[in-house]
């Protein structure tokens, strides 16, 4: 890549969030032209994604506090669009030999990079409880993205459960909205984010719009209750949720009545592109997630290829701005550029305090990787497969399956369309409970091709000119 | 069945007219079939291995749960497909085997 | 310490793939002590994630013995080892097409001559074939069915062989990689990497695409090439295509064959092999063959254009220049036995390599011929 002309040099940026468009942006500056794939209609990314066309709500109502941001991004975003190539509804599904495989209405594109900036963000991070497979669950982040791209409310009367600042963002947006809240019923103790509260203060405008989301609720009426266990999901198989039976920090018992719950734990990263770059992976003791190796500049251990925003390290909108920024002058430091040193100090400065703002918020709002030990035999843990608890407790029993990827061989678990999403996070707490050993020895699933479901109708030229190649030669 | 999603606003928008089972679907320009599916119905379609209705989960393309089959025997992915005039889609698959149709 | 009790046994066997694990099932059933070493999991290699296609026709004629002697095993696997292996008898059947008509005449050659091993195939074409398999696309010219053919889960068939052994009193030590294997007076002296050393008279090697590492240290290098097939899955649809379905051709990019399971999932597999990696155990798909299978599916099942694939994987397989086995006793040791180098095609004849190796090893002869298999017959490639 060193010496390489500006001008011709390749990068692909994938994902066109915050962490995206701030690398493109920089790359742009310096007189690259990069490309950017997203998988999504419109660039903005997940928490500042644009609502369709011949929507009208303003900035303000979509993305509130966060308004101005938003508006930032895809005004950057917009006003680069000419320099750069730019392929929206665009799936990543593979990468390969320095290329990176991509769909786009049922076509393949193949693209060769000299340099690849992955920034693939974040889904929610979530633990089973018994009837989560209902009709009527939905993600936080889901029930969020209903409301902001498409102004629906997923239920009438809508509870809210699990843990993290998005609980409550979410929550209050849809109190905000005009739609019913029920609940909002948070695992984690109230003690926890006093706790947390000097590292919650490196980013305290954040601080303090949590704290008025809560406020807002309290006001509203909305029972906020902390330190829950979740019990089970009521309802029927066939009209969905009806409640929800929790036990409060006290031991009571507890059931809600409500047509919706959106349940979440925080997010985890999208980890599948690096993943297939074969870049290494390491164990973060304090989230219990499996993070892609990356230095302080987000290179990946896989030599061109680079990481930002949430996909490298869950640590929110305002990081992957800077991390896509800083990302971009590692790419361009090692193409030979001459960049500024002062620059890239100042980038890491403001890194370490997002870095420290996150501890804050995984110290306030903690995995609750004790309840998967807790799931009755009968909770599904793979909604894909429909493959339970108990199920995959029998692989480490009676199979031996102490590995993640083993456990999945046998009992299907992350076998399923979403590709463990959903299901692996939890599903390694169940094997560790189970094999008593902790969980980073029961490993993570290794990503496979396709990131998401391929088309088998995929029109591609190459392979087709290949097959032919070898059909004439053989004639 | 009671609808699961319920519009907050956006309301004003031109209609759009699918079926779903047969049943004539009035939705909304911009709508993601999922919402428009969603806004008059309770799911989507029926798990593989029997444990239930499904109506979809992340909303956001990542968990494949709100997959729909067209009348013809074509899959979509609810979530992340926009709504267009006269599509026709099936909360179970085709009674025509799917595989039976070249 | 227990490990010198344990360290000693009749037979060692090197390699818990589906041979390694299936042979020293079959030799605790004969009361034979065995200790089988493997490097990782049992069946975690080519026999834990190959197609799993447990079909007899298309071997050559010489191997039907073995095959056929593969069968009944397969028919009582879950009586036999007591777990669910997945084994369906849903028929399979090999296809040719139009533009390669030939191919159908050597289908009539082959279904009569594979009569006399019990091998009983129906060649179909126009009408009949049409009408039996609907879904299989206008190219498809003719083919030949046999309805005792299946599949099964290879992900379960192996595991399921080393923990029947285990229950049977068998020494199954995983995580255990050998790293040196010699002759000392009557035992062989086999030691893994962390040191431990094992004993026995009798050496098994079962050690798969790896084989050549262990076969050089007794004089006996073979040319083995480590390729990996390219394997998709689709999401699970109405299960409604029986049969396991491949097409016969010379051009390795046109080959593609599928199989659906119960559950709905349909299993594809074919075309350009990639390179696979023995030294750090992956095999990776290269997807533009992953591009070209896609291509080749919708050839032979329109309908299946229809549907996404989930996932795609590979695995490590050892192929030899003729595509057959090292299987039998060594030409330089006596004691030293080989069953490797399956070539793709190994799982289904993998119970009854267990079972022959266990009575060759058991009686010193075995009735099902496997003299083609002598590892004398190969030249190692001269780098
Ligand atoms: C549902 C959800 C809601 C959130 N809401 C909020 C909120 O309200 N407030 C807040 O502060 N934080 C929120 N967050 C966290 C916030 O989204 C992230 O911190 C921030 O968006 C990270 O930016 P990013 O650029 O790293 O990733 P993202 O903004 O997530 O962008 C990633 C982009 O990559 C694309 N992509 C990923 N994989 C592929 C592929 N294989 N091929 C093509 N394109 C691909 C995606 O389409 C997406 O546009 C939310 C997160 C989630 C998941
Ligand atoms: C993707 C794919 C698809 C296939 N499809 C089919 C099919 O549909 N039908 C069919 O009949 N066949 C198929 N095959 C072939 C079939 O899987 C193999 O022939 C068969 O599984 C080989 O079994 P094995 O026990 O010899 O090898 P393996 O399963 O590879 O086992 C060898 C074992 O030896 C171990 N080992 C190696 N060296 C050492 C050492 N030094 N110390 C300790 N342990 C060691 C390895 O770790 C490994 O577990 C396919 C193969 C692949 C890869
Ligand atoms: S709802 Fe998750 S992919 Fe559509």
């Amino acid at each position: 890549m060193v010496g390489r002309a500006l001008n011709t040099l390749k990068v692909v940026i994938i994902g066109a969030g915050p962490a995206g468009v701030r690398a493109a942006q920089t790359l742009v500056a310096a007189g690259v032209r990069p490309t950017v794939i997203d998988e999504g209609r419109r660039a903005g990314g997940q928490i500042y994604r644009r609502q369709p066309d011949n929507f009208t709500r303003s900035p303000e109502t979509l993305y509130g506090t966060e308004a101005s941001r938003a508006q930032g991004i895809h005004d950057t975003f917009d006003g680069l669009v000419d320099q750069i190539d730019y392929l929206p509804e665009t799936l990543v599904w593979n990468i390969s030999d320095g290329r990176v495989f991509a769909v786009s209405e049922k076509r393949e594109t193949t693209i060769e990079y000299d340099a690849l900036i992955i920034c693939s963000g974040a889904t929610d991070r979530l633990m089973p409880v018994k009837g989560w497979d209902m009709a009527g669950v939905y993600s936080l982040g889901g029930s969020q993205v209903a409301l902001k791209s498409q102004a629906v409310s997923i239920g009438q009367r809508v509870i809210f459960m699990g843990t993290g600042p998005l609980l409550y963002l979410v929550a209050s947006q849809y109190l905000k909205a005009g739609a019913g809240v029920v609940a909002v019923l948070d695992t984690s103790s109230f003690i926890k984010r006093v706790v947390a509260a000097p590292k919650l203060m490196s980013a305290p405008d954040a601080l303090i719009n949590g704290l008025k989301f809560t406020l807002a609720l309290k006001a509203a009426g909305v029972p906020v209750l902390t330190g829950i266990r979740p019990l089970e999901i009521t309802g029927d198989a066939d009209s969905g949720v009806s409640g929800l039976i929790f036990e409060t920090g006290a031991g009571e018992r507890h059931e809600i009545k409500g047509d919706a719950v959106a349940m979440g734990y925080h997010l985890r990263p999208e980890t599948q592109l690096a993943d297939l770059t074969r870049c290494e992976f390491a164990f973060d003791e304090k989230s219990h997630l499996w993070y892609p190796k990356v230095d302080e500049d987000g290179r990946a251990t896989t030599a061109n290829v680079y990481l930002a925003g949430d996909g490298a390290r869950i640590l929110g909108a305002r990081a992957a701005e800077v991390s896509g920024k800083l990302t971009a002058l590692a790419c361009l430091k090692d193409a030979g550029v001459s960049v500024s040193d002062n620059e890239i100090m100042a980038l890491r400065q403001d890194m370490a305090g997002w870095k420290r703002f996150a501890a804050g918020l995984r110290e306030a709002f903690p995995w609750p990787a004790e309840q998967a030990a807790k799931l009755p035999d009968e909770t599904v843990v793979c909604r894909c497969e429909a493959i339970t608890a108990g199920e995959l407790r029998r692989t480490v029993n009676a199979m031996g399956a102490k590995e993640a990827n083993r456990a999945k061989a046998f009992s299907r678990v992350g076998m399923g369309r979403c590709q463990g999403r959903y299901c692996a996070l939890a599903g390694a707490e169940i094997i560790a409970a189970a094999a008593g050993i902790p969980v980073s020895e029961a490993g993570r699933l290794r990503g496979q091709a396709p990131v998401k479901p391929l088309p088998i109708c995929i029109e591609d030229d190459e392979a087709a000119a290949a097959i032919s190649t070898v059909r004439e030669l053989t004639k | 069945m009671a609808p699961r999603f319920y519009r907050l606003a956006e309301t004003g928008r031109k209609v759009v007219n699918l079926t779903l089972d047969g049943q004539p679907v009035a939705a909304l320009e911009g709508d993601t079939l999922m919402v428009a599916l969603l806004s008059a119905h309770g799911h989507l379609r029926r798990s593989e291995f029997g444990d239930g209705p499904r109506a979809g989960f992340c909303l956001m393309g990542a968990c494949q749960d709100c997959w729909v089959w067209t009348e013809d025997g074509e899959r979509l992915r609810s979530c992340s497909t926009a709504v267009s005039d006269g599509l026709n889609i099936r909360t179970n698959p085709p009674e025509v085997s799917w595989s039976d149709v070249l | 310490m227990s490990q010198s009790v344990n360290n000693q046994s009749d037979v060692i066997i090197i390699g818990g793939g589906l041979m390694g694990a299936s042979a020293a099932f079959f030799l605790r059933q004969r009361n034979r002590s065995v200790t089988l070493l493997e490097t990782g999991l049992i069946g975690q290699q080519a026999s834990g994630v190959n197609f799993g296609n447990v079909r007899r026709q298309g071997r050559p004629l010489f191997q039907l013995p073995l095959a056929g002697r593969a069968s009944p095993i397969w028919r009582n696997m879950n009586a036999l080892l007591g777990e669910d292996v997945e084994y369906i008898q849903s028929g399979h059947m090999r296809v040719c097409y139009r533009e390669r008509a030939e191919l159908a005449d050597s289908f009539e050659t082959y279904a009569r001559e594979a009569r006399q091993y019990g091998l009983d195939l129906e060649i179909l074409s126009g009408n009949a074939l049409r009408q039996k398999f609907p879904f299989l696309g206008p190219d498809v010219y003719a083919g030949s069915y046999s309805a005792t053919d299946g599949h099964a889960n290879p992900r379960l068939a192996a595991p399921a062989f080393g923990r029947a052994a285990a229950r049977l009193g068998g020494n199954i030590c995983e995580n255990t990689e050998v790293v040196r294997a010699e002759k000392d007076g009557v035992d062989f002296r086999v030691t893994a990497k962390d040191g431990r050393v094992f004993k026995a008279p009798v050496l098994l090697v079962t050690a798969g695409a790896w084989a050549n590492a262990l076969s050089e240290q007794f004089g006996e290098p073979v040319p083995l090439t480590p390729r990996g097939p390219n394997m998709s899955v689709t999401e699970p649809v109405p299960y409604t295509l029986m049969p396991t379905v491949g097409v016969s051709t010379p051009l390795e990019i046109e080959t593609v064959y599928f199989r659906q399971i119960p559950r709905g999932n349909i299993i594809i597999g074919g075309s350009t092999r990639a390179a696979s990696y023995p030294d750090i155990r992956r095999a990776y798909v290269k997807p533009e063959n992953t591009l070209t299978q896609l291509r080749e599916i919708r050839r032979l099942v329109p309908a299946l254009g229809r549907l996404n694939i989930i996932r795609t994987w590979s695995g490590i397989e050892g192929y030899m220049p003729d595509s057959l086995p090292a299987m039998g006793p060594s030409g330089t040791t006596s004691g030293l036995y080989y069953a490797f180098g399956f070539s793709g095609s190994g799982f289904q004849v993998g119970p009854a390599v267990g079972d022959v190796m266990a009575e060759l090893i058991d009686e010193g002869a075995t009735t099902t011929p496997i003299e083609m298999y002598d590892i004398r017959r190969l030249k190692p490639v001269v780098v």
